[in-house]
């Protein structure tokens, strides 16, 4: 299997810089989150990227064997789990980036010493993908900073969004009626209406307890979840245990019909990244719904 | 007061082992001290020593200077061996800075444009020094240390409680909050450090200007005045001092525990001299111990690192304590 990645990355390479060469070197000029504009020579050819959405998407553009560094929540695709990590995205190790040379530095908006990185004589560019336009958006900007051409990119967000499209129409019309609330850490903070999250569920046209005007992750009184009483709880792993011990809830209906679907740490990744994996995390969310809807009061354990 | 003939010496050795720290400093890092051996001909390396390493360090020196000397000033101006830097709600007020900036960054773009030339450091310094004027004009004025004291106390509270408010409302800032307020010294630069550098010698000139009223002060209140001392002006200039010290500090280097405290106490327990000295002493130690931190954040988990708040809280405590119980123990006062 190893071997196998090893001659994949090879080939990729070897791809990459014939096509490298073949192209022209322009310099292009890409505008980031903070507006402000970054210019990029020729094709990066050592990036490093402090943002698991936007490692995901360097190589869902298939430009993998470009990363030489990655910050340490970046766990996709399995290639990029041998690339030194730098650090997190609010404590880069400023010194292992600049030793690393990188020619393109990818950071969120949010990260600390993106500022410092750039004194230092780096190329960064912020990009902050929070919801489903902004997905878009960043795709379109990091490839272009990649010099990828936009035919080739265009069919490849076309791609995802079949599939998000695909997982959208897997649901049937009963999984469709059903009202969602998505617990994301169990302070309990909830995905509303214009989270990520809860823009893919908009999508699917569920419903969500949680209205967008109460901000995107808001902290929920465990009260207004008795009262709105959803018709199916979708949590990540950490909240199971607390939700059971929380007063009032066992007698919640989506509790009491088991219709409780909880993720696993790698599930609520591809949940709660705004990028190239959307389409597999709207699934995952479909077929909770679908298995909600079709089953019979207590017939259901948790998703998977 | 023939103690003060060793001040002087103590000085110099503070301030040489603060300098021999600060240059060990440009060899350790994730790198390794390997980076220091080829700065002469790799771009990167020398990059790495002079650009990110040697600014750290002196960084992490003039940081804890300042924040040894606002301790110091306040210890004697407040009479209180309990007094830190922080306490005029200048950690507060930073943090809560620094929240409000990451919450607006978070939101619409014109906040984001308008605070841009701001920067994280210059909403951490706007908002400690904005908490020490809202005690002041709490406590109405500075001539009553225990009012003063009671209003630092509510505004740490109150904008304590505020920045929660915030990171709850705003859960995505909670994380970035955290990063600041365990402190590092990993983003400091040359710039940073011409900023802490000209701050330290502006608050040390005042300060030693008004050591005198310190002295002063320690013997009694009504003492002090009946001696004549510039009182009214001592409180405004050095109130001043600490504010803007620790601001400095707060901004560059987040939220370091304990240095401010401990640094104080240490050149107290070392040498008995008059408020000029210890000022500049208790600059000096904590310029010392920080640095040391910083560097020994760096080796320890070497390529990783620690935040040096963290190593500060933990050593600072660890050794006031020691110093605590084996003065109580030989029956000497600390």
């Amino acid at each position: 299997m190893a071997e196998f990645f090893r001659v994949w990355a090879q080939s990729l390479a070897l791809v990459g810089f014939v096509w490298a060469c073949a192209q022209p070197a322009q310099a292009i000029t890409v505008r980031d989150d903070r507006q402000q504009k970054v210019q990029i020579a020729q094709a990066p050819q050592r990036i490093v990227s402090l943002l698991p959405s936007l490692t995901e998407t360097v190589c869902a553009l298939k430009q993998c064997h470009t990363l030489v560094g990655v910050d340490r929540y970046s766990n996709w695709p399995e290639a990029v789990k041998s690339v030194p990590r730098v650090g997190g995205g609010l404590d880069p190790n400023i010194e292992s980036i600049v030793a690393l040379k990188p020619d393109l530095v990818l950071a969120a908006g949010s990260t600390r010493g993106a500022d410092r990185l750039q004194a230092l004589g780096l190329n960064v560019l912020r990009l902050e993908p929070r919801n489903h336009n902004d997905a878009q958006r960043v795709w379109r900007t990091v490839a272009q900073a990649l010099h990828v051409p936009a035919a080739d990119s265009d069919r490849a967000w076309q791609g995802i969004q079949a599939g998000v499209q695909a997982a959208v129409q897997s649901l049937s019309p009963a999984a469709r009626q059903q009202r969602v609330y998505f617990e994301v850490s169990p302070a309990p903070y909830g995905a509303s209406a214009s989270s990520f999250l809860g823009e893919t569920l908009t999508r699917m046209g569920v419903s969500n307890i949680l209205p967008a005007s109460m901000g995107p992750f808001p902290q929920v009184n465990p009260e207004w979840v008795v009262q709105a009483q959803p018709d199916v709880i979708m949590a990540g792993d950490s909240s199971r245990v607390s939700m059971l011990q929380r007063p009032g809830w066992s007698r919640l209906r989506a509790m009491q019909g088991q219709r409780l679907c909880v993720f696993k740490q790698d599930e609520s990744d591809m949940l709660v990244r705004a990028g190239p994996r959307m389409a597999e995390g709207a699934q995952l969310m479909a077929d909770c719904l679908n298995r909600a809807a079709g089953i019979a009061p207590a017939a259901m354990g948790s998703a998977k | 007061m023939n103690a003060n003939t060793r001040a002087p010496l103590w000085a110099l050795m503070l301030l040489t082992l603060g300098l021999t720290v600060v240059l060990l400093g440009t060899a350790a890092g994730s790198q390794g001290w390997q980076a220091w051996w080829s700065a002469g001909g790799d771009v990167v390396s020398h990059q790495i020593v002079w650009d990110i390493r040697l600014p750290r360090s002196l960084g992490a020196w003039l940081g804890g200077a300042l924040l040894g000397l606002a301790g110091a000033v306040a210890q004697g101006l407040f009479r209180n061996p309990l007094a830190d830097p922080y306490l005029l709600g200048s950690a507060s007020g930073a943090s809560l800075g620094v929240g409000v900036y990451l919450s607006l960054w978070g939101g619409n773009a014109w906040a984001m444009s308008s605070w841009l030339g701001l920067g994280l450091t210059g909403a951490a310094f706007v908002g400690a020094v904005l908490a020490v004027v809202f005690t002041l004009l709490l406590a109405r004025g500075v001539q009553q240390t225990l009012r003063l004291l009671l209003a630092g106390v509510v505004v740490g509270v109150v904008l304590g409680a505020v920045t929660s408010l915030i990171s709850l409302l705003q859960p995505q800032v909670l994380q970035a909050m955290q990063g600041f307020m365990l402190g590092s010294t990993a983003l400091v630069s040359w710039t940073a450090c011409a900023t802490m550098a000209a701050v330290l010698a502006l608050c040390l000139t005042l300060a030693w200007v008004f050591a005198r009223v310190l002295d002063a002060l320690s013997l009694g209140e009504a003492t002090a005045q009946s001696l004549g001392v510039p009182l009214p002006l001592a409180r405004i200039v050095l109130v001043g001092v600490i504010s803007l010290a620790t601001g400095a500090a707060v901004a560059h280097i987040g939220l370091v525990a304990f240095v401010g405290l401990a640094a104080p106490h240490l050149v107290r327990s070392l040498v008995r001299c008059t408020h000029a000295w210890r000022l500049l002493l208790s600059a000096l130690m904590g310029g010392a111990l920080l640095v040391l931190a910083d560097v020994m954040a760096r080796v320890l988990l070497a390529p990783q690192e620690l935040p040096v708040g963290v190593l500060t809280a933990v050593l600072g405590g660890g050794y006031l304590l020691w110093r605590v119980y084996r003065d109580a123990d030989t029956g000497a006062r600390s």
